[in-house]
């Protein structure tokens, strides 16, 4: 016994002196430690891949700087394989042993629903740079204390339908003439207010919607929707398409539909949408928040000229705000002066912050989209794009539209008398 | 209008389906493998189409000359490097080597689809039709190409039927599907017959794939739906059975196409596999089937 008291003595003083070189060393490791930033996206489709490359090239130039306060940021990425399931397990990954700051993800929006909960339930600011569903700003508003860590960094399909009613209402309504319309969407959680903020608007700018129609995600062929919409002989039709893109506009084309598709097209906003389509795109027309050469602020153009620079193609609509999201982090834990969630929700919430796609400020806890995007002149309001050529062409608003209306000859204007 | 627009439409699709089967059903009859990877040589064959035409620019016949041959060659590979093997292996008992088989072309099926999805993306891709334009049936508009894709499904059919029933290397091969110890015993190597089927299956796939690029387009997620399809109308027809399959892809095809103008294109494929199951229950050998 008496041998071995030294010993322990000698342990003990060991231990000591390893823990407080260890507190010594993490402590000054924390001066330093990086802002970590997860990103959780869709690495083989288009609109999801640009979104970590974006907030890693966002994360490369704050860093370039300085970072924020001295602290670098660090982008962690996972592969969600556009699986909700996969998306969970990353996010607790992220937050459990990656131990990031902040998530950015998906544009999916059955993907930001599935991960929500999780934000609330492990207290971390997660942001959303592509998926629409009003649903997600609804759960933030009706539950606001247990769900205020989601935000939603891209328009809600409430919005999406209001853009493309004001559009419509200059372009087609005014320029064209139209009266009547079909509106033909996929069956997802983001088209359902998608659809309902149509049939609220449409009739409002004078088009009458004459039918209605939704299709399964999975549809290959389109020749049966086709007929029934030409059937109803609308002026135009109404998309609110994502997960479908390309097949539906080739089929369109080479069946020579003669009706014009106007709309939510998302894939429509990629660049190689036209190579996918092998041009079948021109006479598209789409929303968007952003454009090729479209200057929508000064920050819009630089932006996608550097992301191609550096990938090789434009980043997808989600590339824009997935850019500008990593931005808004850093600034919100700069203002916050610490990476603590709920001090870095409040200040999120005072975002006001130009970038890429126009001037986001999120809307407040008694507003109906908590923590949405604002939409409004001034603030986002979202562009009219056509395939023209094999190019993206802004076409409205009027102060950065570069061409006017172009349509293949297999395009016919009923009513336009 | 809409019973001959559904005729037209109907016999295209129908006829796309016959072409994918009959491969499939093929390679079944001769060396009683069933390739789950089926869908995925399908979609490769037309992503390869649509890249030689897109990336490499060249022509559209060219294009689609380059996805029939990388078809071949992963069906070529798909018999190399997956199927033989397990043939061959003395470690897999002989009664579970079916079941291995199903399961390794299952798995190189997905290997293929993930690796597509991987370089190319899911989102989907059209391969450059080679008739542009419609043409107007008693008032229907119906492209061009759909008619093409007819016809060539039909052509390549007989031509298959002929080289099996006219030439010495058909024969050889249809006696192999009926007796392979019979054919070894006249001094053919069984293998060079494997390797025969596989090839005419890989350009039966390819060919299909990209007929199915131009007509509807195809992405990485097509690869498990293709594979079921072909399945369920082989299944349907009766395992081996080549003129079986014909017929289930049409009453496939057919009924497919009334549900989605009838019915709504949402429901297209579930009176199809009603049927499926319905034939399971009353003749479970499938409508042509031998056993």
């Amino acid at each position: 016994m008496t041998s071995t008291t030294p010993r322990r003595t000698a342990w003990s003083l060991i231990l000591l002196g390893a823990t407080a070189l260890g507190l010594s060393l993490s402590s000054a490791a924390y001066a330093a430690d990086p802002i970590k930033i997860g990103v959780i996206a869709e690495a083989q489709a288009i609109a999801g891949a640009s979104i970590p490359q974006a907030a890693q090239m966002a994360a490369e130039e704050i860093n370039a700087k300085g970072g924020v306060d001295g602290r670098k940021i660090e982008i962690v990425t996972y592969d969600n394989h556009s699986s909700s399931a996969d998306s969970v397990r990353a996010f607790q990954r992220a937050v459990n042993e990656d131990k990031v700051n902040a998530v950015i993800t998906s544009y999916i929006s059955e993907v930001v629903l599935a991960l929500e909960p999780w934000a609330s339930r492990l207290k971390t600011l997660m942001i959303t740079p592509g998926a629409a569903s009003n649903e997600i700003t609804k759960a933030v508003h009706d539950n606001y204390e247990k769900n205020k860590y989601t935000f939603h960094g891209y328009l809600t399909s409430a919005a999406l339908a209001q853009s493309v009613c004001d559009a419509a209402k200059d372009l087609l309504v005014d320029g064209k003439k139209m009266k009547t319309a079909v509106i033909m969407s996929e069956d997802a959680a983001w088209t359902k207010p998608l659809d309902i903020g149509y049939q609220e608007c449409l009739p409002k700018i004078g088009l009458k919607v004459l039918d209605h129609i939704r299709f399964s995600p999975d549809t290959t062929d389109f020749t049966p929707i086709f007929n029934k919409i030409e059937s109803s002989k609308p002026d135009v039709i109404i998309t609110g398409i994502s997960h479908v893109g390309v097949q539906p506009t080739v089929q369109w084309k080479n069946q020579q539909v003669p009706i014009p598709m106007f709309g939510i097209s998302s894939q429509a906003t990629n660049s190689t949408f036209g190579k996918d389509t092998n041009n079948a795109a021109d006479g598209v027309l789409y929303q968007g928040v952003s454009g090729p050469g479209v200057a929508v602020t000064p920050k819009s153009v630089p932006f996608a000229e550097n992301f191609k620079k550096k990938f090789g193609n434009y980043p997808s609509y989600a590339g824009y705000t997935s850019y500008d999201e990593v931005y808004m982090i850093a600034d919100a834990v700069k203002r916050a002066g610490s990476t603590d969630s709920d001090k870095l929700v409040t200040a999120m919430e005072k975002t006001d912050w130009e970038g890429t796609i126009g001037r986001v400020q999120f809307y407040g806890k008694e507003d109906k989209f908590t923590h949405g995007i604002k939409y409004g002149k001034g603030l986002i309001t979202g562009l009219i794009l056509q395939w023209q050529n094999g190019q993206q062409v802004s076409v409205w608003p009027k102060d950065v539209a570069k061409s006017d209306l172009k349509f293949p000859s297999f395009i016919k204007f009923s009513s336009a008398k | 209008m809409l019973a001959l627009q559904i005729l037209i439409d109907g016999f295209a699709i129908s006829a796309l389906y016959a072409l994918g089967a009959t491969g499939f059903t093929l390679i079944f009859g001769v060396s009683g493998v069933l390739n789950l990877s089926h869908g995925a040589i399908m979609v490769a064959a037309a992503v390869a189409a649509w890249a030689a035409a897109s990336v490499f620019h060249l022509d559209s016949y060219s294009g689609a000359l380059v996805g029939v041959a990388i078809a071949a060659v992963l069906s070529l590979l798909t018999y190399f490097t997956v199927v033989q093997p397990i043939q061959r292996s003395n470690k897999i008992p002989n009664e579970e080597k079916e079941i291995f088989v199903l399961t390794a072309t299952l798995l190189w099926g997905i290997m293929i689809q993930e690796a597509i999805a991987y370089f190319f993306t899911n989102n989907a891709k059209t391969v450059l039709p080679i008739i542009e334009g419609v043409v107007r049936i008693a008032g229907i508009r119906t492209p061009a190409n759909t008619l093409f894709t007819a016809a060539v499904c039909c052509l390549v059919i007989a031509l298959l039927w002929i080289l099996v029933n006219r030439t010495r290397t058909g024969k050889v091969v249809l006696a192999a599907s009926m007796n392979p110890r019979g054919v070894t015993i006249l001094g053919f190597e069984l293998t060079n017959v494997y390797v025969v089927v596989w090839i005419i299956y890989g350009v039966l796939a390819g060919i299909a794939g990209v007929l199915l690029g131009m007509f509807l387009g195809v992405s990485s997620y097509s690869v498990g739906p293709l594979t079921a399809s072909a399945f369920s109308i082989v299944v349907l027809g009766g395992l081996g059975s080549v003129s079986g399959s014909l017929i289930a892809a049409f009453v496939v095809g057919y009924l497919e196409t009334f549900t989605a103008y009838m019915i709504s294109p949402a429901y297209r494929s579930i009176p199809a596999l009603l049927l499926l199951v319905i034939v399971m229950y009353i003749r479970p050998q499938g409508l042509l089937g031998r056993r």
